[in-house]
């Protein structure tokens, strides 16, 4: 389902080349390239101020790169289109802090995530069709949130509100799913249900994962970027890259 | 599917609001056209028109609810879109003066008339007409809201930047309004009407029809309100409200969903005017003054925002206080105790009345965990 | 240059002139109080003119009886009744020993007066201080009288004050002007004269010229006004910019308390504008107890408001901070609100206070009075302000860059947990930094008392331009602040001539709405991630 689409410039699903961003002088991305594959799941590390959450902001339309190219689906210049257009082209994102709608059911939570028309007539006259409702209700079985469906989101726990997160995701339906640090505050056993899960949706997704834990990152057993001061520093098999001089030096600690 | 979208999801409170509505406008004409003078039972005109004005204030009310309460846009300036369309009104009213007026003009209003102007302004054409003017009731300030929002949110403004130049809005529209030359009367405004389609407007029997038309419109403005904010599309600006880019990042075009709402809101706030206007007689640029704006906002977070019953609760209730404290020795004070509600609402009843006894009520029945926050902070 | 010779000529005239009739006219002063006797306007003119000519001892004082009506006569006789209600023989001026019978007023009409107005000043042309000559001259240029010719031009040849002499050479131009006999050459050198002078006098002078006059003086004329008007427009410009400064400096000064309460905490303050009111109430209220108790101070009367309405707003502002927006914090809106209704309390409080009625501040006198500056008028009050506001400005400065609570309000400002974490006990730099914002608006309000009403309204009437002059200059940026309440105030007060003072107004309103969309963050916003928050 992920084929290149024809006449495409990069047979990859996303590709950046020569990205470069700053704030105030300051350069948070220094021409950062990255390429995924479709179906690919990808983990990147870094230290902190490496440019992961910066990266995701570019690939989403939140910032704009002062130079640069994020081609999505071989032929979809991103940094043309602002986030809601990003957001239907296929493109969901996680935050790093669990961001879901406090004052809404977690039902509700997942049907505002569902794919769908997203325009103002659309949903002013939004009926839930049947086969919707069933996705809702399959998705709510994978997040483990059936039963409390009709709870308002802000009243549950962090681990929970960050796999209600994943569930809108899933919703969603992407091509390409950005999770930053999805296994931040859980526990050990939410942590590894986590790895199963996003090993679970990766089958039929590509998946960028932010992620610390190096742990949660065995896990996944993934290839692995390296981010440090805004460009890549080394990209590999987990392995190979935890034995690379540099990467010792400027984020495991010898 | 028009029914559907208004009536599905109506809660028992909804119902009730509904009924309450419905029974006043049935019953407070009767009781002023039926009853005898003397009859406990008898409602004066005075006092039909009294509240005839609260319930203009209830609509205005539900009005900004929907975008202050329900997508987190604090206008301080829908006292603007309010007076517009009781502009509009007022403006009908005038051109059906015909000949009547002190200067015995058939086409130019009075105040024209002292200004030496020799022929009517092209946009007072139509106004004559009573559909026309129905139209303009709901294009003006909606085409206002349109294009102010169309800027505004496109552009991102949010939080107190909205609010500050939504309040530049009304401020600019009073210094305008105040000018001779701009053609709506100045300083004086619009007043001395005569007729309404062909009936007196100081007339009991017009009174009473206004004041059912009133709660009519109420009616029709809360179904309107309450199927916009329990449809999909209530769901993604409460979303807006509390999280927008989260929203943006779902793929919704946020600019799109406030503009909407915005604009009906608008519209909204001008049927109120132009229900206000006949009612209270009247039309004048001080209805632009900013301070009538932010009254507003009182009455929404007295009553409850994000509560529709809440807002017109707010609005009726903080007026009747109003008039029952400036009728009396304590006149002079009214500023203090509205100064103080103020203060007092912000602080210590962040729900407003119906959030806060509904909070003792689920509180008594359920007692378990609900979101222990506050009612999210816009921005 | 080119007129140097011409000026020469006209003082050699003017010399010759001066001696020479003298003599002759010395002997028919007599007839000037034969005419003064004839009760017709035609023959007082002459007789004043006789007066002035002559040289009579008691000229002054009979043109000014006749100026006041107190000059009588009839059958011959001519008496001065003085001001002290006694009769003066207006010939020898010998005082008279009751009131002579038969007298009556000399009777003026305009023409008259105008000839009085001249002759007095052609009296004053030779008083020995020179400021009165000058004054006198400026009577004479007014009155364009062609009878004090001669004594001008006697005036001019012994005039030894420069400047003295240049009035009297305008007041010639203008008799020569309107004096039709005179040789066109002098005439075409007066135009000159007048287009140095160049201000909205020398305009209506020029403007004066009979229709008589020959082609070239009329082509002089055009050009010499054409020339006064365009230098008057460069100076009406420069006159309304200097109005956009010193409105921009009142913005300043109402705006830069409210830049630091909304700049460093976030908080919009709705009762900012009653800070600025209370100040200037506080202001009335000193002055009202130097004038009971201390009357000799008053000129001091606003340096001792100062302090006191930076303490008297501060404290009301921390009271606030502490008593309600502590509550508020991270909830703008709800703030926005609380705000609002204390402004509504405070605004009460003052009318019960004080009345709704305007109160009288007095202005001191370093801060009344105005003075010119080539063609502008500069009054004391306004250019005060603009110094004030400057002070206040690079006070509020060095406060914010040099001083310790300076330091750690910025601290807040920037991170406010990182700061807690650091010791800085955000809850007092709270109170404090909002304080020192309401006091500042408190110094606003004593300079605004110098020049607009005090009334419990005063703050309402700045709060919207106050936000709107934040707004623009960008948050959390004091020289925002200051370039956008310049270019506010001068942008206002530039198209006013234009557009009007309310469309002018509503202008700034609606490009400033529109500039927000352009630029949510303001002229000079911070940039990058921080902001976000």
């Amino acid at each position: 389902m992920n084929a290149p689409v024809p006449g495409a410039l990069t047979s990859s699903l996303l590709y950046l080349d020569g990205v470069s961003v700053s704030f105030d002088g300051f350069k948070a991305i220094r021409s950062l390239s990255l390429t995924i594959e479709p179906g690919e799941m990808r983990a990147i590390i870094g230290p902190n101020g490496a440019g992961k959450t910066t990266m995701m902001d570019i690939i989403t339309g939140k910032t704009r790169p002062d130079e640069g190219t994020v081609m999505f689906g071989g032929s979809v210049d991103l940094t043309r289109l602002d986030e809601a257009a990003i957001a239907n082209l296929g493109i969901g994102r996680k935050f790093q802090k669990p961001t879901v709608f406090d004052f809404h059911t977690i039902e509700d939570n997942i049907l505002l995530a569902l794919k769908s028309k997203r325009t103002v007539l659309k949903t002013l006259f939004w009926q839930t069709e049947s086969v919707q409702q069933k996705r809702i209700d399959e998705i709510l079985g994978i997040i483990k949130l059936a039963d409390k469906r009709e709870r308002l989101a802000g009243s549950l726990s962090h681990g929970q509100k960050q796999w209600l997160e994943i569930g809108m995701l899933l919703a969603q339906d992407p091509k390409l799913l950005l999770v930053d640090e999805p296994a931040a505050g859980m526990t050990d056993g939410e942590t590894a249900q986590t790895a199963v899960l996003l090993k679970e949706i990766a089958r039929d997704h590509s998946v960028i994962v932010v992620e610390h834990d190096m742990g949660f990152i065995r896990e996944l057993g993934v290839k692995v970027t390296v981010l440090h001061e805004g460009s890549v520093l080394a990209e590999g098999p987990l392995d190979q890259v935890s034995a690379n001089e540099r990467v010792v030096e400027v984020y495991l600690g010898r | 599917m028009i029914t559907r979208f208004l009536l599905s999801n109506m809660d028992k409170r909804g119902y009730a609001f509904l009924a309450i509505v419905a029974a006043i406008g049935l019953l407070v004409p009767l009781a002023n056209l039926l009853m005898p003078a003397g009859s406990p039972f008898h409602v004066s005109t005075a006092t039909m028109s009294l509240w005839g004005k609260y319930l203009c204030y209830a609509l205005l009310a539900i009005s900004l609810d929907l975008v202050w309460g329900y997508c987190g846009i604090l206008s301080l300036g829908h006292g603007a879109f309010f007076a517009l369309g009781g502009y509009a009104m007022g403006m009908y009213l005038m051109r059906q003066i015909g000949s009547r007026g002190v200067y015995g003009n058939p086409v130019l209003p009075d105040f024209m008339v002292f200004l030496n102007w020799q022929e009517l302004p092209w946009y007072w054409y139509g106004f004559s007409s009573f559909p026309f003017v129905m139209l303009m009731v709901l294009l003006v300030p909606g085409l206002l809201a349109f294009v102010f929002g169309w800027f505004a949110f496109r552009s991102r403004v949010t939080g107190v930047y909205l609010s500050i130049i939504t309040q530049a809005l009304t401020y600019a529209l009073l210094l305008a309004f105040f000018r001779n030359d701009m053609g709506f009367g100045g300083n004086n405004g619009l007043t001395d009407f005569k007729d309404i389609v062909g009936f007196n407007v100081q007339a009991q029997g017009t009174r009473a029809a206004l004041f059912a038309m009133t709660c009519t419109m109420l009616i029709a403005g809360f179904l309107l309100a309450r199927g916009i904010v329990t449809s999909k599309l209530g769901k993604v600006v409460i979303a807006i409200r509390d999280a927008e880019s989260r929203t943006r990042f779902l793929g919704y075009r946020v600019d799109r969903f406030k503009l909407f709402v915005f604009t009906v809101s608008a519209c909204m706030a001008g049927v109120a005017g132009a229900l206000y206007v006949p009612q209270v007689g009247i039309i004048n640029p001080s209805e632009f003054a900013p301070a009538n704006s932010i009254e507003t906002v009182i009455w929404v977070a007295v009553g409850g925002r994000g509560s529709l019953v809440g807002a017109a609760l707010g609005a009726v209730v903080v007026n009747w206080a109003k008039t029952m404290f400036t009728s009396g020795f304590m006149a002079p004070y009214w500023l203090f105790a509205l100064g103080a509600l103020f203060v007092f609402v912000t602080l210590f009843m962040p729900k407003g009345i119906l959030g806060t006894v509904q909070g003792w009520w689920e509180k008594r029945r359920k007692p378990e965990a609900l979101p222990a926050a506050e009612p999210a902070p816009a921005e | 240059m080119r007129i140097l010779p011409s000026l020469l000529r006209m003082l050699a005239l003017a010399m010759t002139l001066a001696f020479a009739p003298a003599v002759a006219l010395a002997q028919s002063g007599d007839d000037a109080f034969a005419r003064l006797n004839a009760d017709s306007f035609s023959d007082t003119a002459r007789a004043i003119d006789i007066l002035v000519q002559s040289a009579h001892p008691n000229a002054a004082v009979i043109i000014e009886a006749l100026a006041d009506g107190r000059l009588l006569a009839g059958g011959g006789a001519v008496a001065v009744k003085t001001k002290e209600g006694g009769f003066l023989d207006a010939k020898t001026g010998q005082a008279l020993a009751a009131a002579p019978a038969g007298l009556n007023s000399v009777r003026l009409n305009n023409n008259v007066r105008r000839v009085i107005q001249g002759a007095l000043g052609g009296l004053g042309l030779i008083n020995p201080d020179p400021a009165k000559r000058v004054a006198a001259a400026e009577a004479v240029f007014r009155a364009r009288d062609v009878s004090v010719l001669p004594v001008l031009e006697a005036a001019i040849a012994k005039e030894s004050n420069d400047r003295a002499r240049r009035a009297l050479r305008e007041a010639q131009a203008a008799i020569l002007i309107v004096k039709t006999d005179a040789p066109p050459f002098d005439r075409i050198a007066a135009v000159d004269v007048l287009r140095e002078r160049g201000d909205q006098d020398a305009l209506a002078t020029l403007r004066a010229l009979p229709g008589d006059a020959t082609p070239g003086l009329k082509e002089a004329q055009a050009r010499a006004i054409s020339e006064i008007e365009g230098k008057l427009a460069l100076w009406r410009a420069g006159q309304n910019l200097w109005y956009g400064l010193s409105l921009g400096s009142v913005l300043l000064l109402a705006a830069i308390g409210l830049a630091i309460t909304f700049g460093v905490m976030g908080v919009i303050n709705m009762a900012h504008g009653e800070m600025v009111m209370l100040g200037a109430y506080t202001t009335f209220v000193v002055q009202e107890l130097i004038r009971a108790h201390a009357p000799y101070l008053f000129d001091w009367s606003l340096a001792i408001a100062l302090p006191a309405a930076f303490i008297v707003a501060g404290a009301v502002g921390i009271a606030i901070e502490r008593g309600v927006i502590r509550f508020l914090y991270g909830r703008p809106l709800e703030t926005l609100l609380a705000t609002w209704g204390i402004s509504l309390i405070l605004q009460q409080a003052v009318r019960t206070a004080f009345g709704p009625t305007n109160r009288e501040v007095g202005a001191p006198s370093f801060m009344s009075g105005a003075f010119e500056l080539g063609g502008l008028a500069i009054t004391w009050n306004r250019l005060w302000i603009i110094v004030f506001a400057a002070l206040v400005f690079l006070a509020l400065l060095a406060i914010l860059k040099l001083t310790p609570m300076g330091l750690q309000m910025r601290a807040v400002t920037q991170n406010r947990r990182m700061a807690s974490a650091m010791g800085i006990r955000t809850g007092r730099i709270d109170a404090l930094t909002f304080g020192l914002g309401s006091g500042i608006a408190g110094l606003a309000g004593v300079a605004l008392s110098q020049i607009d009403n005090v009334s419990p309204n005063l703050g309402q009437s700045y709060i919207i331009d106050s936000f709107m002059v934040v707004v623009f200059g960008g948050v959390g940026n004091l020289w925002g602040t200051l370039i956008s309440a310049m270019s506010l105030g001068v942008a206002n007060k530039l198209l006013e001539p234009y557009a009007g003072a309310v469309l002018g107004k509503i202008a700034l309103l609606v490009f400033i709405i529109l500039f927000i969309q352009k630029r949510p963050r303001g002229l000079f916003a911070l940039k990058g991630r921080a902001v976000e928050a």
